[in-house]
């Protein structure tokens, strides 16, 4: 065992004995896997998208070299305009009102109420059921006209709503069914707020804290990593919401958007672009658009992660 | 009782404060009736839906639209299912569906034990600084990698198989990895190095010692592999041109356009492509359960 130090694995003659490049050997024959998937299918495409972004390609005929025409013809384009704010709206209020939800759930259910494996259970199971069979119910419970939802608004004597077909409300009535989903994350909160410190807490209740203290000043601060790694993959899910827009709106024709596009998002639009209209040099400059957007939200969270706090252990 | 007990034990250091404490508990008593009251009151809004989808399943296409809406239908049309499997492939939509699942599941667990191995047992200049970029892959929008795949399968003849949904998961999957990299180093590393001074080899030591000691994660990695190829929906939708190779998600897009206003039987199709995941979850829920709480902590 003492052969296999690690004072002994970093020593300066890097790499200069055999049991060394035996063992790099070993390592990247193990990793062969990864390596040859990681430039097979993610550096090879994405520079291959980035060189498709600046030509004309319908795919039967060879690219041809256009520059930034695809760029500009996407920022005349009103209807990408749309697909991208719709976007923007489901990740700058939609995303927001999902986490704190889940939070408070996970702290509802963290407070030591009885029958917590049956809460567990009801939360989580919708958000594994397939989104293409739970969006089907949805579009039922929210019609227009025969839904349970505004049957109940009108036996309670108030209008009627067009959940999915006023362009008003189509985003909002996602968000709702949104927070239907959000069981993964409830029990990520729940697993982080049952790893705070007993002390802690105590501590602060002798030092007078109330409920809404002990929330702010010692839970929150807590979890603040797990909150901040829900943020970043919840946000990075977000800006490519899919499924649930296109089943909801996708006609017989293969359109798809809902009323005056109001439910057309971005990897919608990029979809039919690319896969129905085969203008594969314009879909990969809004590809690259997005790539670009979700790097840079992701590095202000990063740069601004000041308030996450990261506990002294290990 | 448990409590009256604690305060007669604790009476004695704690006794100035013996009206605060019992303020405090009594405060506490209460919070806890309201959030289980709340978390009962979300707990029905989540059942709920599931509900309305086999109540609607059960009506005939009249008592679908009826005012007030019947809890339970006087009659269930239970044939609903049956009529729902006829009018689209069901069956063949199913039995492809469970074939990418299972191809995706063993290519998922073959490549990411290796590549887990690789990145937590050995010890190889470059490895950690390998693994964090290798991981940062799961941030990368998929929409990026998307068309240039198209172009190259397309090229290899492979659009309109199921190739493009299966192979990449014989390369690893970053998240999985992660997971899987979680637990092996959970094992200590004695038991390795002992092996390796008995003469064991790498992928011996990977077999008969650690895989049998992390076969929880191996089922975690195996149910989420097989629940993402089942509830893949934009994969198959770009892939599977030809109608007879649909999965079951494409399946059901087609039932829904063919009986836009036969709502029973869209919620009996929904049912039936549910089943099968409430199935597994109810008998693998611990998995479930830990599985989130160890790749949503552990980072």
């Amino acid at each position: 065992m003492t052969t296999l130090s690690p004072s002994r694995l970093r020593m300066p003659r890097f790499l200069s004995s055999r049991s060394e490049r035996r063992e790099l050997a070993a390592g990247l024959l193990f990793i062969s896997p990864a390596l040859i998937g990681f430039f097979l299918f993610t550096v090879y495409p994405i520079l291959q998208s980035l060189y498709y972004s600046f030509t004309d390609y319908n795919i039967l005929q060879p690219p041809v070299w256009v520059g930034l025409d695809n760029y500009v013809e996407l920022l005349n384009d009103r209807v990408f305009v749309k697909s991208l704010t719709n976007t923007l709206f489901m990740v700058v209020i939609g995303l927001p009102v999902h986490l704190v939800f889940d939070f408070t759930v996970a702290l509802l259910l963290n407070a030591r109420i009885r029958g917590l494996p049956f809460f567990r259970t009801v939360f989580y199971l919708p958000s594994i059921t397939p989104v293409v069979a739970t969006a089907v119910l949805w579009a039922w419970l929210l019609n227009a006209q025969y839904g349970l939802i505004n049957l109940l608004l009108d036996s309670l004597g108030l209008p009627m709503i067009g959940f999915l077909t006023d362009p008003n409300w189509t985003k909002p009535s996602l968000i709702l069914m949104g927070a239907w989903y959000g069981g993964n994350t409830i029990l990520i909160y729940l697993a982080a707020l049952q790893d705070v410190p007993k002390e802690l807490l105590e501590a602060a209740e002798l030092d007078g804290a109330n409920g809404w203290v002990k929330i702010w000043r010692v839970i929150i601060p807590m979890v603040s990593p797990v909150i901040f790694f829900t943020l970043v993959l919840n946000l990075i899910g977000y800006f490519q919401i899919f499924t649930e827009g296109w089943v909801l709106t996708a006609t017989r024709s293969g359109s798809a958007g809902g009323p005056l596009n109001s439910l057309l998002f971005y990897a919608m639009y990029l979809y039919q672009n690319a896969f129905q209209f085969f203008k594969m040099g314009l879909a990969s400059a809004q590809a690259w658009v997005l790539f670009l957007i979700v790097l840079s939200v992701t590095l202000i969270l990063f740069r601004t992660s000041g308030w996450v706090y990261y506990r002294s252990e290990c | 009782m448990l409590t009256v007990q604690s305060t007669v034990y604790t009476s004695p250091i704690a006794k100035p404060a013996q009206p605060w404490r019992t303020f405090r508990r009594q405060y506490r008593r209460l919070g806890q009736a309201i959030a289980f009251t709340l978390c009962a009151l979300l707990a029905v809004l989540y059942i709920f839906p599931f509900y309305w989808m086999i109540v609607t399943a059960l009506k005939t296409d009249q008592q679908v639209f009826v005012w007030p809406p019947a809890l339970w239908p006087a009659t269930p049309q239970w044939q609903n299912f049956v009529e729902a499997t006829r009018y689209i492939p069901f069956w063949l939509y199913m039995r492809n569906t469970l074939v990418i699942c299972l191809i995706t599941v063993v290519g998922t667990l073959i490549s990411c034990t290796l590549i887990a191995y690789g990145f937590s047992r050995l010890r190889w200049p470059g490895r950690d600084a390998i693994f964090i970029i290798y991981l940062s892959t799961i941030m990368l929008p998929g929409q990026v990698t998307m068309i240039p795949l198209y172009v190259v399968f397309r090229n290899l003849g492979w659009v309109g198989t199921i190739l493009p949904l299966v192979v990449p998961a014989f390369f690893g999957n970053a998240f999985f990895v992660f997971l899987l990299r979680q637990f092996f180093r959970t094992i200590p590393s004695e038991l390795t190095d002992a092996a390796r001074i008995d003469g064991a080899n790498e992928f011996g030591i990977l077999w008969h010692i650690m895989l049998p000691l992390t076969r929880p994660a191996l089922f975690t990695v195996a149910l989420f592999s097989f629940l993402n190829a089942y509830r893949d929906f934009l994969g198959p939708l770009v892939y599977l041109t030809e109608q007879s190779q649909w999965t079951i998600s494409l399946g059901l897009q087609l039932f829904k356009n063919m009986y836009g206003a036969q709502w029973q039987l869209m919620m009996a199709a929904s049912t039936l492509m549910m089943l099968p995941v409430i199935a597994l979850f109810f008998v693998t829920q611990r998995t479930f359960v830990e599985g989130i709480a160890t790749t949503g902590l552990n980072g």
